[in-house]
């Protein structure tokens, strides 16, 4: 449990660190280191990252935008054609960055498991 | 199995990151569109008005004084500087649209959008866009470096912002279309002034024209489409008198048009670019001031086309509306004088048809055989090897049609005289205006004015008034260009051009007023030929009516003079129609519609049904009237509208009152009135059924759109404004006043001014489109024209351009 906990953290924290120097795809990095150095078992390997990024995005994004009366996430929801509702597009950005980190935090899973199993 | 999941692990991954950072059809690239650090959360954002910034080339402080509705107050210490400063700040709220602007100039849009926008390119390409942007390059580094440097300042400041932006920064239809800006250089200047001159001054109907002419014959030609028509109400008061003008009109050569089958025209400008401009003398003012308005009618878009701004150096202080990469104020004024535009419509497009010799290198011309050039245009296509085009180009200009566009014909083609390819000084115009003090001034500004033409009206804190019709105009022989011409025939070219002090004008009218609504510029008495291109015939006397019915005239009646939605044309047609439609055989419903419409007073406001019903009536009416040129095969047109109404109240018996298609009976001009409004009545009640009701702001549905072909979400839908084509507040769906300013002549001038959008390109800032409602609502934001660079109350934020040290 306690591992759960730290993986979340960590990959949050490196997430947000690395997003300063990469594109979009720095919480698929992150999501793969903390899988590398902070192994987790089963579901959690995946949902503990998809979780992580998907709280970052969602904050980060809540805060962008409530800044600033939500104008352009409105409009994007509408082009998005997913009804004008800002926080449902704040919520399907922080899903497409957790599933991306998840998925990298599974393949981490499996290089750790090919290299123990060496 | 290990290394099987391992296998799998690693495809999903490098499947996730690709679905996420590519472009699917019209899906933007997801995982780079939307994460938070660099997607299009960036963009929700206040706008910067404080603090200082660094910027490259400057030679001196730039104060940027910023009032409520974000209109930046430029006081720099010199020109360079000042335009240095205006590209910069264009940029920095305008940046993508600046850009898209000169890429849809260039005919480069397949660069963002692929395949789809070949066509348009190629049309832009070979109606020679770039070749007459080169013009303008050549002709300012031959003749006028000084202009030149000056638009290289401005692009030098739009790269001082671009160069500092980070990917995250740049404006969301960027990371929508997934691209990125590029340096802006001077020759973009001069692609947007060809922009402004196609809009314009780019609207010919010759090839049309030929077809009519072949297909009805000179004497029906002549009826439907006259030089002028029975009521003129010129732009040039018709009581001038031309005895000064001592060079003649081009002698009348033995020139036949060449009466070829053409099947398919070049998409032109839309036929709703128009505009108002007029002024009252201080006599005819109630505060003793000359008063000046302008409304230019132009595409409602979003971002706007105009950018307001306060333009001062310590030698100068212009203010008023710009456009994202002209230099200066295009429609406003000064201490001293105010200016503003109307499109003065001239035939300065004409068709010459070539014919080549076997292997197209050379064309007759003057029993001779001339060299051919070429032009390669190499279209880049996102997504796909670029497409090279090869444009032939004749001593008249570009051959557009040939057998590689819109003509299957191996020896021969169509080419293009356009004044457009002239490359004239136009932004030069601009600048002097800006820094003019008086009457003397502003007739020398305009001098280096050739295209597109315009009515540049004027007035003076001296007390003057003016207005001169501007522009670069072939000197024609008698009937020259109104159809296809021999190319080969050096008669047929243009032969000379009108002097510019000859160009009809007028100065301080003892009418006490001057005008233009994009009407005839001149009656008959004026010695040069000009004949009816599609000249308003309404807004213009609505105006002069207006102006002639009283003695004196305050600011009020200018605003209620835009805000007009008098139907002139409705007014002259319904109360005929009324009169000699024989009504015994309408339904119960159709005769509810029809005193709806009887009830009506001719005056488009947003409540009436009148306008809904009149707009069906006659848009049936017309279709009707003219279904003998409604065919697929052939480019043709149908009259205007004045000349329509002429010939339903004069000409009722005419063969063309016949509709084709019944082969049994003969409808005369009462019979299509009632087939017309039956038709009407019927769509009428159907739109009821659909939407409720039709009236006029509900059955217009006026909007803003967006750049990307009014994309919804950042387009403004349903705004509630009254008005419609040939009417003073000229507001279609998509068309409308988009400026519109008053300036009474005080020392300094007092101003309104006011457009359907807002300072910011941003969708997603709220001063994007924060002017739509007001601007509806014919109300005017007061400008606030500084008079030092010290902040007044108005003032919410000030930001200083500080010279960048050269590292």
């Amino acid at each position: 449990m306690t591992k759960n906990i730290i993986n979340f953290i960590a990959t949050i924290i490196l997430g947000v660190v690395l997003s300063l120097f990469l594109p979009w795809w720095s919480v698929m990095t992150a999501a793969l280191a903390t899988s590398l150095f902070i192994p987790l078992k089963k579901a959690a390997v995946f949902f503990v990252p998809f979780l992580a990024i998907l709280f970052f995005w969602a904050v980060y994004c809540f805060m962008l935008s409530s800044a600033n009366d939500f104008t352009l996430a409105k409009k994007i929801s509408q082009l998005l054609q997913i009804g004008g509702n800002p926080y449902l597009l704040i919520l399907i950005t922080g899903v497409i960055g957790g599933l991306a980190a998840g998925i990298a935090a599974v393949f981490g899973k499996q290089v750790v498991a090919i290299s123990k199993g060496r | 199995m290990k290394y099987f999941k391992l296998l799998i692990s690693f495809a999903l991954t490098i499947g996730i990151f690709y679905v996420l950072n590519t472009k699917l059809g019209a899906i933007p690239p997801l995982g780079k569109f939307l994460n938070p650090n660099s997607g299009i959360w960036q963009n929700e954002t206040d706008e910067s008005l404080t603090g200082e910034i660094n910027v490259h080339g400057l030679t001196d402080k730039v104060t940027v004084h910023y009032d409520e509705l974000i209109i930046p107050h430029v006081f720099a210490q010199n020109e360079q500087d000042l335009y240095k400063a205006q590209g910069y700040l264009t940029a920095k709220h305008r940046l993508w649209q600046l850009e898209f602007q000169t890429h849809a100039a260039a005919g480069r849009l397949s660069e963002i959008f692929g395949e789809r926008a070949l066509n348009y390119d190629r049309t832009e390409r070979r109606r020679g866009m770039g070749f007459g942007a080169d013009q303008v390059m050549k002709y300012m580094e031959d003749h006028d470096p000084k202009t030149l440097s000056f638009v290289q300042s401005y692009a030098d400041g739009v790269n001082a912002y671009i160069d500092q932006l980070d990917p995250k920064d740049y404006p969301v239809e960027y990371k929508l279309l997934d691209y990125q800006p590029e340096a802006w250089t001077a020759k973009k200047t001069a692609l947007l002034l060809m922009y402004m001159t196609k809009m314009l001054a780019g609207y010919d109907d010759d090839l049309e024209y030929t077809n009519m002419l072949r297909i009805v014959g000179e004497e029906n030609f002549n009826l439907l489409f006259p030089d002028f028509f029975d009521v003129t109400d010129p732009v040039i008061p018709k009581e001038t008198d031309w005895s000064f003008i001592d060079v003649p009109q081009t002698e009348l050569p033995a020139s036949q048009a060449v009466l070829d089958t053409i099947a398919e025209t070049i998409e032109k400008p839309h036929p709703d670019n128009g505009s108002n401009n007029w002024a009252v003398s201080g006599a005819k003012s109630e505060t003793g001031n000359p008063i000046l308005a302008n409304d230019p009618h132009l595409g409602l878009k979003l971002p706007a086309i105009w950018f307001v701004m306060q333009l001062s150096t310590p030698d100068h202080n212009a203010f008023g509306a710009t456009i994202p990469g002209a230099l200066g104020v295009i429609s406003g004024f000064n201490q001293y004088i105010a200016w503003g535009e109307t499109n003065a419509t001239r035939d300065v497009i004409d068709w010459y048809k070539i014919e080549f010799n076997e292997d197209r290198t050379k064309y007759k011309y003057d029993g001779q055989w001339k060299d051919v050039s070429v032009r390669i245009e190499d279209i880049k296509i996102k997504g796909q090897e670029s497409y090279k085009d090869s444009v032939l180009y004749t001593h008249h200009g570009p051959v557009v049609y040939d057998k590689n566009f819109k003509s299957d014909n191996e020896r021969s083609g169509y080419a293009m005289r356009w004044i457009g390819h002239d490359g004239g000084n136009n932004q030069k115009t601009f600048l002097e205006l800006n820094k003019a003090k008086n009457y003397e001034d502003y007739v020398s500004a305009l001098q280096y004015w050739n295209a597109p033409a315009q009515n540049f009206v004027f007035a003076s804190t001296e007390g003057d008034i003016a207005l001169w019709i501007q522009g670069k105009f072939p000197n024609k022989w008698e009937g020259q260009g109104k159809f296809l011409m021999d190319g080969s025939n050096p008669e047929n070219d243009w032969q000379s051009y009108i002097p510019q002090k000859f160009n009809a004008h007028t100065k301080n009218p003892e009418r006490g007023f001057v005008s233009s609504a994009n009407q005839h510029p001149v009656d008959e008495n004026y010695p040069y030929f000009v004949f009816n291109d599609g000249y308003e015939t309404y807004r213009n006397r609505v105006i002069n009516t207006f102006f002639n019915a009283k003695d004196k005239f305050s600011v009020q009646d200018f605003k209620d003079l835009h805000n007009n939605n008098l139907n002139l044309k409705a007014k002259e047609l319904l109360p005929y129609m009324f009169i000699h439609m024989d009504i015994t055989s309408l339904s119960e419903d159709e005769i509810e519609i029809y005193e709806e419409i009887r009830a009506w007073n001719f005056n488009n406001d947003i409540d009436e049904v009148g306008p809904s019903i009149w707009r069906q009536w006659y848009g049936k009416l017309y279709k009707m009237l003219w279904d003998e040129f409604d065919v697929e095969d052939m480019a043709l047109t149908s009259p205007y509208t004045y000349q329509t109404i002429y010939l339903l109240k004069n000409h009722g018996h005419h063969e063309f009152m016949d509709i084709v298609a019944t082969k049994n009976t003969t409808e005369t001009a009462k019979d299509l009135f009632l087939l017309a409004f039956k038709e009407a009545a019927k769509r009428l009640q159907e739109i009821k059924e659909e939407e409720g009701d039709y009236t006029w702001s509900n059955y217009k549905g006026t909007y803003a759109g967006h750049l990307l072909q009014a994309l919804p979400a950042f387009s403004r839908f349903d705004i509630p404004i009254g008005g419609d084509r040939n009417i003073v507040n000229a507001t279609s769906e998509d068309h409308g006043p988009s400026w519109r300013m008053i300036v009474e002549m005080t020392s300094p001038p007092t101003a309104l001014g006011i457009y359907p959008g807002g300072q910011s390109g941003n969708p997603g800032s709220k001063y994007y489109d924060n002017f739509i409602d007001d601007w509806a609502a014919g109300k005017y934001h007061s400008l606030n024209f500084l008079q030092s660079n010290e902040a007044t109350s108005a003032i919410i934020g000030t930001q200083t351009l500080i010279p960048a040290s050269n590292d």
